[in-house]
């Protein structure tokens, strides 16, 4: 039995020689490739305990006291790390974090699936390039010099420098070509309300101090805004020389309303009165001072620091004589063609005029107002002499606009004095008898040229004169309206029998035709005779009858359910008692109300028509809450019976629009989320980040196709 | 006298009378005009934004407000369809500027009554085509004569009592056909389009093509007096001698409804534009409104003590207008059936007819009467204008789109010259008096496309646009009614058979009876347990109260 079991150990080793559990290796030597098969498990039983390390920490001397320490408090501490969570825990809490981060990158999805589904219209491919015109960048990019003659072409570009890249649209331009950004348009919108708000609280401010009655606060006001205006004026020359001219020109015009109107003329009521106490009284003289020289500084005219060339055309402009641009006064009421002489006469009128201004120097600087009035005075009655008194008004008005303007115009208006003087004194010498046969002649040719006929006295005096043709021509319609008279004009015959048929009716016509209708009171007769008439059929009381037979057959019967014989005696003709008709008659619930309820007259049938109850709507579809809102979001309808064509098309354009043959990729994160940034504004690093990202991702999509919710046609 | 009338009319719109007053407009025209305007007319803009705010012609029904708490999605469904309705509304208005043309009228002189002119004075007066559309057919031999109208204007069936019966184009008085049928003819109908008509002879109802060839003997129709032609279903409508109200579908040929109206001869016959019902008058004064989907009359109103002897309505649907023994002429409301005003006429009318403007003309005797600012609520007083003719007279119409109405009487047919009946502007894309063979040919296709069926005739013709609030009992009943059985109807406990004796009679019947009245004990058990809840409830509610005497500090007690 021994040696068998000897023999059976000694087997056993031999196997355990042959099939080793684990193969026993040893490195040997180092070498570049290690085998992950030879690395040992040696001692994998055995714990190391910390003793163990601290051992040889004590024993090192480079390890600080202090980690020593920390290591045998830890040594002494019998506290158990704490147990790692279980597998479900764990995964619960994995799949929390998960969920959030998930919802927070598919959520930035959910606002354009919501405006997708909103949308009136979807076109895809989306993003489809746009029709417009291309930039010149755009279209050169994929193209590459090649020709020699290209390249000497682009050299020669280069080298001057030309524009070859500019866009032919502008960024902005390109911007508005694509549609306004909900954001955009936001910002645009606040921006425009602020500007809004702003205009209304100034011009409300204006309204406000518009009211205030103050003369005085207007004129300090009025005086502040100048100082304020000729400063910036000052300034205005120096930096905006071309808004420095735009406020001259509006001095200008000023100017020349002043001009214009008798403002600060002193020939009002009050500065007349004024006049009369200016000898006596200083605050008087005063105040008209004041508004002579509130004329001259507004007539004034500016001086502009400009070039030579301005300065001499204005001269130029100035020596013109004012009366050049007045409506020119007939010389020789005969003859309009006879004009233009004043330019003989010039040198006499040049002498007066140098005269006048001698005079005006003349007079004392104390009594220059008065007498600048009293000169005023002279020239307006010079004036009026020659003056029709109908048109006195407006020509004063005029030649007192001259009187108050400078020298010149003041010269003008002698000037023109003078040469009407002139004229007269020519007229005189021609009606004198001084000229000759001839010009006789002339004159009355030409006079008899002029002579148009305006009333019948000028034709009598004409009579002789003029030839017999001319009064013929009136006579001829008259003797045609004599012949119309006498004989009515022929008529055409339209018709087969016409005489005959005509002449008969147009007798017939009259007498028949006039009082057809009669009211209703005025024929009590012929009523009660067509009553009688009518007497056998009483049609009103079948009517009635037939009414109350329909109603009756709306109404819904009563349902008697009493059983005869039971719980008395039964038989033939016995009525059932009272309160089992009580009890068991049932009567149900009377139907609305009849349509002709008020109308005796009309029979409206109360069936329902069951016809159109299978081509109407029977339930509400989703989003409307009562039947009223559904009906009134159809009643508009939509065919082109009823609509203009661009209505039609309008109304029954497709949900979704997709391009023959286009691949419809799934949306893109980006498409949605640039268009976003760049409707922010200012938003660089965000667009940065989103393409940075982009670029890392490469080409892996999220294709989220299903989540767009393509709303199916 | 001052007449004014007779267009060249070339544009082509109008506004359209069937089911809603809408315009339409076509799209060439459209185009022709803007580029006009805008060369002609610089500030066509300030002429356009006088419609900006469409006035209240061009209103379809009322705008829907946006309740306070509505749901998001709804306030967005109400508003998408308000801004689509007002755009469509504001375009429209914006068209009425391509209806140029304007009626004519007659003015008399100074104290000169408009009825005392006389028609060849009306004749000379206007140009020389217009004056040739007063004309006399002297017809004496076949009889007092009906006639009708195409829709177009264009041309004229007459029909004779004896049989004659002729179709001409009657502005070039091109004369199409002429036959006699050799029998009584009591009525003629133009069909869709001028290529076919209906003559109600003596026993059936034949149909006839433009060059008088016959075409269809119907002869389900049989002893017809009068024909009314529904152009928008297709559907030829007859009223016989025999009482019976009668629909033939042309477009297929096929009898839609017949109705026994139980109301005796049916003589007096007319149609309501606006919703394709018929009107028929009745020897005991009353006037019934009919569909093909009722077998009794949607309205019977009593208008006359005599019996009704003429009918008309006006375009609108709006007006009626009756004539009876009674001598009386009566205008109706017939949105509210009632009466507007009625007056007296000595001789009495026999025949009535609405123009497409609104005038009125009425045969009294051998005179024609035409009546002005009838529809309204000021009542009449003169004729506008008065026609003799000699013979009585069968027949009136007017022919749409000129000012013409058409006399047929005894002696024969007479055309006569209305100034102001006629509508100006017409909707080219409906009827065209202008239209070229191709373009029939097309709006024929169109019109069978767009037919309305008749299942759409009633009272409101707006009725398909409305929700149907009928309760489930009354739809499943109409349902049940329709199928002729009940589809949800469950099928009867049928036991099954058993082997062995198990299937004797009293077995089976023992089986029934412990399935019988499931449904109802099923209620029973609800009841039941219902009560028995509410009973609880209230018992604790009474519990409540009982205990109801506390102090007030109990309320902070858990």
């Amino acid at each position: 039995m021994q040696n068998e079991n000897l023999v059976q150990i000694s087997f056993f080793n031999q196997l355990m020689l042959v099939h080793p559990r684990k193969k026993q290796n040893e490195r040997s030597e180092a070498s570049v490739q290690v085998s992950e098969y030879f690395v040992n498990a040696e001692g994998t039983g055995d714990k190391v305990n910390l003793s163990d390390l601290l051992g040889t920490v004590e024993k090192t001397s480079g390890a600080s006291n202090k980690t020593k320490k920390q290591l045998r408090n830890l040594q002494s501490s019998k506290e158990t790390l704490e147990l790692p969570l279980n597998k479900q825990q764990t995964e619960k809490i994995q799949r929390g974090i998960a969920y959030e981060k998930t919802t927070a990158e598919v959520s930035c999805w959910k606002n354009i699936i919501l405006q997708n589904q909103k949308a009136e219209q979807m076109v895809f491919p989306l993003n489809q390039e746009s029709s417009g015109p291309k930039r010149v960048e755009q279209v050169v990019a994929g193209w590459k010099v090649q020709t020699p003659l290209e390249q000497e072409i682009f050299r020669l570009l280069h080298g001057s420098r030309q524009p070859v890249n500019d866009p032919v649209l502008t960024p902005v331009e390109e911007q508005s070509l694509k549609a306004m950004s909900l954001e955009e348009a936001k910002i645009r919108r606040a921006e425009l309300q602020k500007a809004r708000a702003l205009q209304s609280y100034y011009e409300a401010k204006a309204k406000r101090e518009k009211k205030i009655k103050s003369k005085k606060y207007h004129k300090v006001q009025n005086k502040a805004k100048r100082k304020d205006f000729l400063k910036q004026f000052d300034e205005m020359v120096k930096t905006n020389p071309e808004g420095a001219l735009e406020e001259l020109k509006k001095m200008e015009l000023s100017r020349m309303e002043e001009r214009m109107s008798l403002k600060h003329q002193n020939s009002g009521k009050w500065a007349k009165s004024k006049a009369i106490m200016a000898k006596y009284d200083d605050s008087a003289r005063k105040a008209m001072q004041e508004q002579l020289q509130m004329n001259k500084d507004l007539t004034q005219k500016m001086v502009v620091p400009s070039d030579d060339e301005h300065e001499s055309i204005e001269e130029g402009l100035e020596t013109v004589p004012d009366f050049v641009n007045d409506p020119e006064t007939v010389i020789d009421p005969v003859n309009p063609w006879m004009r233009g002489q004043l330019t003989h006469e010039e040198p006499e009128v040049s002498c007066v005029t140098a005269e006048e201004v001698q005079t005006a120097e003349e007079e004392n600087e104390e009594e220059e107002i008065i007498g600048e009035f009293e000169r005023k005075r002279k020239l307006r009655q010079a004036d009026e002499e020659d003056l029709i008194p109908t048109e006195e008004e407006r020509k004063k008005t005029q030649e007192e606009d001259e009187d108050e303007e400078e020298d010149v115009s003041e010269f003008n208006t002698l000037f023109r004095l003078m040469r009407s003087e002139k004229t007269r004194e020519g007229s005189n010498q021609t009606r004198g008898g001084l000229n000759t046969a001839g010009e006789e002649d002339e004159e009355g040719l030409l006079s008899e040229g002029q002579i148009r006929v305006r009333s019948i006295e000028d034709l009598e005096v004409l009579d002789e004169v003029v030839e017999p043709r001319a009064i013929e021509e009136p006579s001829a319609p008259q003797t045609a309206a004599a012949e119309a008279t006498s004989e009515p004009p022929h008529k055409k015959k339209r018709e087969i029998n016409l005489k005959e048929v005509l002449t008969k009716e147009a007798k017939a016509v009259r007498l028949p035709f006039l009082p057809t209708v009669v009211d209703e009171e005025e024929r009590d007769e012929q009523i009660s005779i067509i009553k009688e008439a009518f007497a056998g059929d009483d049609v009103i009381s079948d009517f009635i009858k037939d009414k109350s037979r329909q109603e009756a057959a709306g109404r819904p019967a009563v349902v008697d359910l009493t059983l005869p014989g039971w719980g008395e005696w039964g038989g033939v003709g016995l009525k059932p008692p009272r309160w089992k008709r009580k009890r068991f008659r049932i009567k149900t619930a009377p139907p609305p109300p009849r349509q002709d309820q008020k109308l005796p007259d009309v029979i409206i049938s109360e069936k329902r028509t069951a016809s159109v109850a299978s081509h109407q709507v029977s339930q509400l579809p989703f989003p409307f809450q009562n039947t009223a809102q559904f009906e009134s979001s159809i009643r508009t309808p939509i065919g082109s019976t009823w609509n203009t064509q661009t209505v039609v098309k309008n109304m029954t354009k497709p949900k979704v629009v997709t391009k023959l043959g286009a691949i419809i990729e799934p949306m893109v994160k980006e498409d949605f989320i640039k268009s976003k940034t760049t409707a922010a504004g200012g938003k660089g690093a965000a667009i940065m980040l989103g393409e940075n990202r982009r670029a890392k991702e490469g080409t892996k999509r999220t294709k989220i196709l299903a989540l767009t919710e393509l709303p199916t046609a | 006298m001052l007449v004014f009338g007779f267009w060249t009319t070339k544009i082509c719109n109008t506004r359209n009378c069937f089911n809603k007053i809408v315009l339409i407009a076509l799209f060439s025209l459209t185009f022709h005009c803007n580029g006009f305007a805008s060369i002609v007319c610089p500030d066509l803009k300030k002429i356009l934004t006088k419609f900006d705010s469409p006035s209240r012609w061009f209103m379809l029904g009322k705008k829907c407000k946006v309740p306070a708490g509505a749901r998001e999605r709804l306030k967005e469904a109400i508003a998408i369809s308000e801004a689509m309705s007002e755009h469509a509304q504001k375009q429209a208005a914006r068209y009425d500027l391509l209806l140029p043309e304007d009626a004519g009228f007659l003015e008399g002189d100074e104290d000169e009554d408009t009825n005392t002119i006389s028609q060849a004075d009306i004749a000379d007066a206007v140009d020389i085509t217009s004056g040739s559309k007063y004309f006399n057919l002297h017809l004496s031999q076949f009889g007092p004569y009906r006639l009708d109208y195409s829709r177009t204007g264009r041309n004229l069936l007459v029909g004779g009592k004896k049989g004659h019966v002729a179709c001409i184009d009657w502005q070039t008085k091109d004369l199409k056909c002429e036959m006699n049928v050799m029998e009584t003819v009591n009525d003629v109908k133009w069909l869709h389009t001028e290529a076919m008509f209906a003559v109600a002879q003596k026993r059936w109802l034949y149909i006839y093509d433009s060059k008088g060839v016959e075409l269809h003997c119907v002869k389900k129709f049989n002893d017809v007096l009068r024909m009314q032609f529904l152009p928008y279903h297709f559907l030829l409508a007859t009223a016989s001698a025999t009482g019976f109200l009668q629909y033939l579908d042309v477009s297929i040929g096929k009898e839609v409804a017949a109705i026994c109206t139980k109301m005796g001869r049916l003589d007096v016959m007319a149609q309501n534009p606006h919703n394709a019902v018929i009107h028929l008058g009745h020897p005991n004064g009353t006037v019934s409104l009919w569909s093909p989907n009722q077998k009794e009359s949607l309205v019977k109103m009593l208008c006359h003590r005599g019996a009704v002897r003429s009918l008309a309505v006006d375009k609108t649907g709006t007006y009626m207008v009756t004539s009876g023994l009674d001598r009386k002429l009566k205008v109706y409301d017939i949105r509210a059936f009632k009466p507007l005003h009625s007056c007296f006429l000595p001789a009495g009318a026999s025949c009535l007819s609405l123009s497409q403007r609104g005038l009125l003309s009425a045969a009294t005797g051998e005179i024609v009467q035409v009546y002005q600012n009838v529809l309204g609520s000021n009542p009449v007083s003169k004729p506008y204008m008065a026609h003799r003719l000699r013979g009585q007279i069968w027949g009136l119409a007017y022919c749409p789109f000129e000012d013409v109405l058409g006399i047929g009487h005894g002696e024969g047919f007479t055309s006569m010259i209305v100034p102001g009946a006629g509508e100006p502007n017409f909707d080219a894309l409906d009827t065209n008096p202008y239209r070229s063979h191709k373009q029939r040919q097309e709006w024929e296709v169109k019109a069978l496309l767009e037919k309305v069926q008749p299942e759409l005739i009633g009272l409101d013709p707006g009725q398909l646009s409305k929700v149907d609030q009928a309760s489930f009992e009354q739809r499943h009943k109409e349902q049940i009614e329709a199928l002729g059985f009940d589809p949800l109807a469950k099928d009867k406990f049928k036991p099954r058979t058993k082997k062995k004796g198990r299937s004797s009679a009293g077995a089976i019947e023992k089986r029934k009876r412990k399935v019988a009245h499931e449904d109802q004990r099923d209620e029973i058990r609800q009841s039941v347990q219902e009560r028995t809840e509410r009973e609880k409830e209230l018992k604790e509610k009474s519990n409540e109260k009982k205990l109801g005497n506390k102090s007030t500090l109990d309320r902070f007690r858990k």
